[in-house]
């Protein structure tokens, strides 16, 4: 029998090593795995590279693992937020590797990564310092910069809804990076708000076929970065 | 010197030029003020790159979600027809120029419409977003801008010296006291305040323009 369902969270990510390479999904507030971050976070694992939209806020989710020093490079579009003061110190401080790349071509690469597409050749950043250093090809008169596949060990996503298959089921926009990555990793885990039976989820609504996923864990009342957030704001200014 | 618009102003001038049944993308900042001022009698449909097409206001207090974000990660709503895409669809939609429109804001637009307009070359931490990708799918970028910096110095100039989001990707730039296409021709100045001298905007402005022969004075409603 097939059967994904993870017990906990700290199962869910037991295995996850010193040195690995991450995706994690979510963009801003909406999609961020939080509980699996923050599982991680407690398990102490360091050396991780995070492939990830942006580079969290406070000291939430992605932040946390910043702030414990368990992160050695980070691969973004867009790392700078509102509040997301761990990574600029990081930086400042060059205790941290960034890997800037543009959200199209991040969202491309990891997409071609699980679809085993070798590269890729875009239009974007050609002329501009994102560029630099990479192959360029004019095809049909106009001009291209080749990009790269990014794999990853592991991929922590956040969906609405999981079946014992891995099938997946988003909500809204928490879609977002979650059907690329999940695709792009040796290992998907993913944290649902809801695990349902076998045929419950609707064929054609489900956006992440269950042969992308490794391990879903329940997780029914997520944490929310907003509120995360707010309260240590509201700490820090007691 | 007559009166240069505010930034409702230049967003509802911004509005006239998007034509119904298109589809746009408005960036962060400034050119979101866009959707606040488009004419009631066109139907004008919003991408966010994050994954939303017909994206819709802020919720009413009580109908938040958050896992309902535009890209400048705020609560927004979806309107009826509206619907969500992973980010590599949604980055093939801009990519692969399916978007009309995108509307943006600039450091420095050069003669030749290349645009630089994410990092200032010396930030603690740079960002680059979706800006390059936009810039190289969308049909027309649209630029929204004060025509001069804080300091006075012009914004479109003969080379941009801060680094590129893309090469001669602009189409259009309106900015407080004019509207300016960019095209092979070089910039054409289509609109300027009333009472404003070509001179004047010259003087403003750091590369040669062009008056077009059929020019029109740039106006817009009190807006505040």
């Amino acid at each position: 029998m097939m059967n994904k369902i993870t017990g906990s969270l700290d199962e869910a990510i037991a295995d996850i090593h010193d040195g690995a390479v991450i995706h994690v999904g979510g963009f801003g507030l909406a999609g961020s795995p939080i509980d699996l971050l923050h599982a991680l976070a407690d398990k102490g694992t360091r050396d991780l590279t995070i492939v990830s939209n942006n580079a969290g806020v406070g000291r939430v989710g992605i932040a946390r693992l910043l702030y414990n020093g368990q992160v050695s490079k980070i691969v973004c579009s867009f790392p700078r937020q509102q509040n997301s003061t761990v990574i600029d110190d990081l930086h400042r401080e060059g205790k941290i590797e960034l890997e800037l790349v543009p959200q199209g071509t991040l969202a491309e690469r990891i997409r071609a990564a699980g679809a085993g597409v070798g590269g890729f050749y875009t239009p974007t950043s050609v002329g501009t310092p994102l560029a630099e250093g990479k192959e360029h090809r004019v095809i049909d008169g106009k001009e291209y910069v080749l990009e790269l596949p990014i794999h990853a060990d592991f991929a922590l996503i956040k969906a609405e809804r999981g079946d014992r298959w891995g099938n997946l089921v988003y909500h809204k926009a928490q879609r977002n990076f979650g059907p690329p990555m999940c695709m792009a990793a040796d290992t998907t885990i993913v944290q649902v708000r809801q695990v349902v039976d076998l045929g419950e989820l609707d064929p054609e609504a489900i956006a992440t076929p269950s042969i992308f996923v490794d391990r879903v864990v329940e997780v029914p009342d997520p944490l929310s970065e907003r509120v995360l957030v707010a309260e240590e704001e509201k700490q820090a200014n007691a | 010197m007559p009166e240069p618009l505010t930034r409702n102003q230049i967003a509802w001038r911004v509005g006239r030029d998007v034509p119904d049944g298109s589809f746009v993308n408005l960036g962060i900042g400034m050119p979101e003020l866009v959707a606040n001022f488009l004419p009631e009698d066109r139907e004008i449909v919003f991408q966010s790159e994050n994954g939303i097409l017909g994206m819709g206001p802020r919720p009413e207090p009580g109908e938040e979600d958050e896992e309902l974000v535009n890209a400048g990660k705020k609560l927004v709503t979806l309107l009826p027809g509206g619907s969500f895409f992973h980010h590599a669809d949604s980055f093939a939609m801009i990519r692969g120029g399916h978007i009309d429109i995108c509307v943006l804001g600039a450091f420095q637009i050069s003669e030749t419409g290349d645009l630089a307009n994410w990092t200032t070359g010396n930030d603690a931490l740079p960002g680059v977003g979706g800006a390059m990708d936009l810039v190289a799918g969308s049909k027309r970028v649209f630029i929204m801008t004060t025509h001069n910096t804080k300091g006075g110095d012009p914004k479109i100039v003969k080379e941009c010296t801060l680094p590129l989001t893309g090469k001669g990707c602009v189409s259009t730039v309106y900015s407080d006291i004019a509207v300016i296409d960019f095209g092979p021709d070089g910039p054409i100045v289509r609109e300027k305040l009333d009472g404003l001298e070509f001179d004047e905007l010259q003087e403003r402005t750091g590369v040669p323009l062009r008056l077009a022969n059929d020019w029109q004075p740039l106006e817009a409603p009190a807006l505040g």
